[in-house]
């Protein structure tokens, strides 16, 4: 039977009641909408915390100094004092994976400039590092090398820093006091925002070349951390044996004893943040695939009492030639009709609440033409096998029985 | 027209005789009600040859609703054969029920049984729909179907904007879209006022006087004599099987009735 007949009927059969037709496609119309906007909103989390991460840097690893056990007390990382900037050097000479290295100190200082001083966070390093974490200077330079090696009192700022200390003056050229000394700012950073581990402010912070930081500020001889560049993405994963092995050789680890360093792969950060945001993703579109399933058995409530009411329909038509699979098809084709319809009102639903997280809660909402494609399958998929076994009913009907109902 | 009538009293199977249609064996039909069994039919044996107009009565309970399902392909005989134009019907699938209902069997009921909310072309076009023709021959063969029963102008309307005369009028239009080897009425007259059922007795006799082979069940003597033949059921067997004598001309009836216009 010609496909535009049989469709024909269907609608017209919905069109006879619109309000219980509409009030069954409303289930499919909330579970379709809930789908992709749930699914939009987990892509857009599991984007932002991508880009946050390829932020942090390329190919980047980040060796950081241990944790110390002083009679059953461990202290956490960081504590261990025999990460030192020679440990650096043989990285860069021996580790072919890797590309360039980046001293780390650090402490925490208030910072004074005119009359306005803010606490902030003081790193020290050299000026590769921000090569390393792929970390533009927006006006300025960096520190030189050259300033590294006479432990110069210079200093380039983070975003949040040139905000909360010089507002609308330009930092370039300016003298900042840390802990009483003079330091002359040299450079402004890009913003990078929050950081998607920690959810810190990355612009919070002072740059100084490490040897001034050692010497002047701090007064520490050993390194908190190393930041590594890895001569591409797939040698991460080299790059982070090759420093191990290096490093328990170096520190004279005996096999069998714990690492006094920590080497992190922030290819594993992101891959554990990708797998977290997908997690959550699949969490929420399977909360939402729950709401469409009840709205495919609304779907089968309605189509039973469709059945019962058009039994003498469905006898004449038996008695005027229709095979059971005429009639199965006409009740199948009803069902998916009516969730399909549901389905594309339901992406628009879903499109437009998306669109409406994003206006109102400012969260990134990601809609996936993918999500749209498997929504609208998934409705008319919900629509046959639900419409099944109302259909497979009325087919199985006794065309007399059918034809006495009144 | 030929009407050659017989019962065909020796039960063997013949090859189907020239002009025969309809030939039915020794048939029964009950139903099992959990530990009685009621006999509806108890052995029917007759044969109808192309051409004839035959009047089905009895008293409710007698069978003859149970014999037209049968006929009708709507139900299939628990022992005996039916055979129709030659093929045992009584072993066809039901799948193969509803191809035969479709294309040799045309069916009006007493109610009139229209979709509502439907056209009148859009009714008659349903039988072909499921003959699988396309779109516009199913247009071309409805609305010839409807101006043969005399409703060529009423083909947008809804059954609820016609009267039960024009609609049982439908109903025949539909049962012959599909050009079928029988007509089988089930109390077609049942609904209708008595002009506008010799009308449609009108119609029926028209349409067998062009060829076409009619079954009728009523319980209405005044209704049978329009037909050629009757035959009375009586406890699920045919008691009576006779040719009618001095049969009206509907056309003739109608004209001495008062005129009730009922358009």
């Amino acid at each position: 039977m010609d496909l535009v007949a049989i469709l024909r009927i269907a609608v017209r059969a919905l069109a006879r009641n619109k309000l219980r037709s509409s009030l069954t496609m409303l289930g499919v119309i909330i579970g379709v909408g809930a789908v992709i906007a749930m699914v939009g909103v987990g892509q857009g989390a599991s984007k932002q915390v991508q880009d946050q991460i390829a932020a942090m840097g390329s190919n980047m690893l980040f060796v950081s100094s241990g944790t110390v056990n002083r009679g059953g007390l461990r202290l956490g990382w960081g504590q261990t004092k025999t990460l030192i900037y020679d440990d650096m050097k043989a990285i860069l000479q021996e580790s072919p994976a890797v590309k360039t290295a980046a001293p780390g100190g650090q402490t925490s200082a208030q910072v004074v400039f005119g009359n306005d001083n803010w606490f902030t966070n003081i790193q020290g390093t050299e000026p590769q590092y921000f090569d390393i974490r792929d970390w533009p200077i927006v006006a300025g330079t960096p520190f030189t090398q050259a300033e590294v090696d006479s432990s110069a009192n210079v200093a380039v700022i983070g975003a949040s820093v040139r905000q909360n200390l010089f507002g609308a003056t330009d930092p370039i050229g300016q003298t900042v006091r840390i802990k009483s000394l003079p330091f002359k700012v040299v450079g402004v950073l890009n913003s990078k925002g929050q950081s998607a581990a920690m959810g810190q402010d990355q612009d919070d912070v002072i740059f100084v070349p490490i040897t001034t930081l050692q010497k002047k500020l701090t007064g520490e001889t050993w390194l908190r951390f190393i930041v590594v560049s890895a001569v591409s993405k797939d040698a991460t994963y080299a790059a982070q044996q090759e420093i191990t092995s290096l490093l328990r050789d170096r520190h004279r680890i005996r096999t069998g004893q714990d690492d006094d360093f920590m080497v992190r792969n922030l290819a594993d950060v992101a891959d554990l943040a990708d797998q977290s945001s997908r997690v959550m993703t699949m969490l929420l579109a399977s909360i939402a695939g729950v709401s469409l399933i009840v709205g495919g058995i609304g779907i089968m409530n309605i189509m039973l009492v469709s059945v019962t009411e058009r039994t003498r329909e469905i006898g004449i038509r038996m008695a005027i030639g229709a095979t059971e699979g005429d009639v199965q098809r006409q009740f199948l084709i009803e069902a998916i009709v009516l969730s399909l319809i549901g389905g594309a009102i339901g992406i628009l639903f879903g499109v437009g609440s998306s669109l409406l997280i994003t206006k109102v809660l400012g969260w990134s909402v990601l809609i996936s033409p993918l999500a749209i494609v498997a929504a609208a399958v998934f409705s008319g998929a919900v629509g046959i096998f639900f419409g099944f076994y109302p259909a497979r009913k009325a087919a199985r009907l006794d065309p007399i029985e059918a034809l006495r109902f009144e | 027209m030929g009407t050659i009538t017989q019962i065909d009293a020796t039960r063997t199977v013949s090859p189907a005789a020239p002009g025969e249609l309809i030939r039915v064996e020794d048939v029964h039909k009950y139903y099992d009600l959990g530990e009685t069994r009621v006999h509806a039919l108890r052995g029917v044996t007759l044969t109808i040859t192309r051409g004839e107009f035959v009047a089905i009565m009895g008293a409710s309970g007698s069978g003859k609703s149970t014999f037209m399902n049968l006929l009708g392909c709507l139900d299939k005989p628990s022992s005996g054969r039916y055979m129709l134009e030659g093929i045992d019907v009584s072993k066809l699938e039901k799948k193969d029920l509803a191809v035969i209902r479709n294309r040799k069997l045309g069916f009006v009921f007493q109610g009139f049984n229209l979709l509502a909310r439907t056209t009148a072309l859009e009714n008659v076009e349903l039988p072909t729909l499921y003959a699988r023709l396309n779109k516009d021959d199913r247009v071309r063969r409805a609305s010839e179907s409807l101006q043969m029963v005399g409703l060529g102008d009423r083909i947008d309307h809804y059954p609820s904007q016609l009267s039960g005369g024009q609609q049982q009028r439908v109903a025949i239009a539909r049962a012959l879209v599909n050009s079928p080897a029988i007509l089988l009425a089930d109390e077609p007259t049942g609904n209708l006022d008595s002009r506008t059922s010799v009308e449609i007795l009108d119609i029926f006799q028209k349409l067998n006087d062009g060829g076409l082979t009619i079954v009728l069940v009523t319980h209405e003597a005044d209704v049978a004599r329009f037909a050629k033949r009757t035959l009375v059921f009586r406890d699920g067997k045919v008691r009576r099987d006779e040719p009618v004598k001095d049969r009206p001309r509907a056309q003739e009836v109608i004209k001495t009735m008062p005129s009730i216009e009922e358009d």
